[in-house]
């Protein structure tokens, strides 16, 4: 069913009663040419591009929970394309192209709200460093804009700016492009997508074992039996690490979680997405009202999804100082979302040591806004067998051979990016 | 809030210690391969489950100590000085007083 202003209207004369579900519910068939597992928003990206652009639509996703459970349905939807080194730039720049016409080319609204993000800057060594991003940015085609306080007051009147905080706010970095998406819509509206173009998406279908004949995987071992694959792309970050096991592979990732959280509705506050620079704290502000925030990983090894207290202090302490008026709201809801921490930043985007396993995964806590690139580039990776362009310096060898992807600079380490 | 037993010190809350990671990993020779000191400083196993770990009183008497946690329930099993993780007879090579 095509979604336009005349099918609304259609609907609402008729008691909305012709409304069909978005999707199919399959029961898996014996073989596809291509398993994806994991039925998150990179996963259904991935097999919408495949058969959308690839024409390979004997697909099937295997979720082992419900579509857009996992980390789709848990972060805080900020989008950005704000790196500085060339393969992140250019990778990340290239999704927010495909999220500028995703409503469109989905006929699905993912409420893609382009209001901007601002990092703030609160010395002169950040300032330095914000204006090499920012020129690296223009330098790969991305829109940047240096901001003075002045500048910065007018996006962003609430924040603290006197001079007596320890950390008083000289400036900050822009990207106007940049913004939110409503996060499940963009889950609902690939899977609406490529169900639509004959991919089989399969709820409810645990993946518990990958079967091999030597460097060649067969099929997998699901708790809905045995399916068999052409090709298997795994699409599961946050639990990547249990999924490559079952192969024998380990990763250079170790699974944290990180916390969000949402106050009660409010009246129109924050109109673009503000990052604090001398602590970490990001806010913005949903279409319902409520301020959506959220700071450091809690720090320590977890599948849990839920995080501690002391993690909720530390960032409400840097939100507050940044923006006093929060200290008066109430906090609604609060969740935790299991991220791939990777040891340099980045993502892992590629083939692995077996021949017809792709691996897409180590996305740190940077996952939702790579979305629709991850996809389409992880669909050209597997219908192609090789890596695209965007992602060749994504691959799991960078780490041994030296060339790793670390946006800070932080060294090897899973928490520190 | 993680409650974490530091063996000199008794129980206290997660935000006195620093997290260290994976206490099972061995550092190897220095002329080990390429291949085993990138196993060494990239690969984790990261187990779902039971996962023995450094973490550092570091609020405290900042001494290191080894804690068994399970990474699903965040039940702490047992914690213990880090020094006497190495199997038996073996040198530490960690620090510069080895």
């Amino acid at each position: 069913m095509h979604y336009s202003g005349l099918s609304l209207v259609k609907q609402a004369l008729t008691g909305n009663r012709g409304w069909t579900r978005a999707w199919r519910n399959p029961d898996p068939k014996k073989q596809y040419d291509v398993i994806i597992i994991g039925g998150g928003g990179h996963g259904l990206a991935t097999a919408y591009y495949l058969a959308k652009l690839h024409g390979i639509t004997n697909v099937a996703v295997l979720e082992k929970g419900y579509v857009g459970g996992g980390n789709t349905g848990r972060n805080t939807t900020i989008i950005r394309s704000n790196y500085m080194l060339n393969a992140n730039s250019q990778f990340y720049e290239h999704s927010m192209k495909l999220w500028e016409g995703l409503s469109q080319d989905l006929n699905y609204n993912v409420m893609f709200s382009q209001r901007g993000i601002l990092n703030l800057i609160h010395t002169d060594a950040q300032r330095d460093a914000f204006a090499r991003r920012g020129n690296a940015m223009l330098l790969n085609g991305v829109d940047a804009v240096m901001h003075d306080a002045e500048g910065v007051k007018k996006l962003m009147p609430h924040l603290d700016f006197s001079q007596n905080t320890r950390f008083p706010i000289q400036g900050g970095l822009a990207q106007p492009r940049g913004g939110t998406a409503r996060h499940d819509a963009v889950a609902w509206g690939y899977a609406r997508g490529a169900d639509q173009l004959g991919v089989d998406i399969i709820q409810q279908c645990e993946v518990t074992g990958i079967k091999r004949d030597g460097d060649k995987v067969l099929g997998v071992e699901t708790s809905r039996g045995f399916i068999g694959a052409g090709q298997v792309g795994v699409a599961v970050a946050g639990n990547s690490s249990k999924v490559f096991d079952m192969v024998g592979m380990k990763l250079p990732i170790e699974s944290h979680v990180l916390q969000a959280f949402v106050t009660e509705g409010i009246k129109p506050l924050v109109d673009t997405v503000c990052t604090f620079g001398a602590g970490h704290f990001y806010i913005s502000q949903s279409d319902k009202g409520g301020l959506v925030f959220g700071g450091d990983l809690d720090g320590y090894n977890t599948y849990a999804q839920r995080g501690n207290l002391p993690t909720f202090n530390h960032v409400v302490a840097g939100g507050v100082t940044m923006m006093p008026c929060l200290s008066r709201l109430r906090v609604l809801r609060q969740w935790g979302g299991v991220m791939d921490m990777s040891m340099d930043g980045s993502p892992i985007i590629g083939k692995t040591a077996i021949d017809n396993l792709y691996m897409n995964g180590g996305w740190c806590y940077g996952g939702f806004k790579a979305t629709p690139g991850s996809g389409w580039v992880f669909a050209d990776t597997i219908a192609n067998d090789k890596p695209h362009n965007l992602n060749k310096d994504f691959t799991l060898e960078r780490f041994r051979e030296g060339y790793p992807l670390d946006e800070n600079g932080a060294g090897a380490s899973p928490n520190a990016h | 809030m993680l409650r974490i037993e530091c063996p000199w010190c008794g129980v206290r809350n997660e935000d006195e210690f620093s997290y260290g990671g994976d206490a099972t990993l061995e550092r190897p020779s220095d002329d080990d391969s390429i291949e085993a000191w990138s196993r060494f400083v990239h690969t984790r196993k990261n187990p779902a489950g039971k996962h023995t770990e450094h973490w550092q009183h570091v609020n405290g008497c900042r001494a290191w100590i080894v804690v068994e946690r399970n990474t699903l329930t965040h039940e702490i099993y047992s914690t213990a000085p880090a020094s006497p993780i190495l199997p038996a007879g073996k040198k530490s090579t960690r620090g510069l007083n080895t």
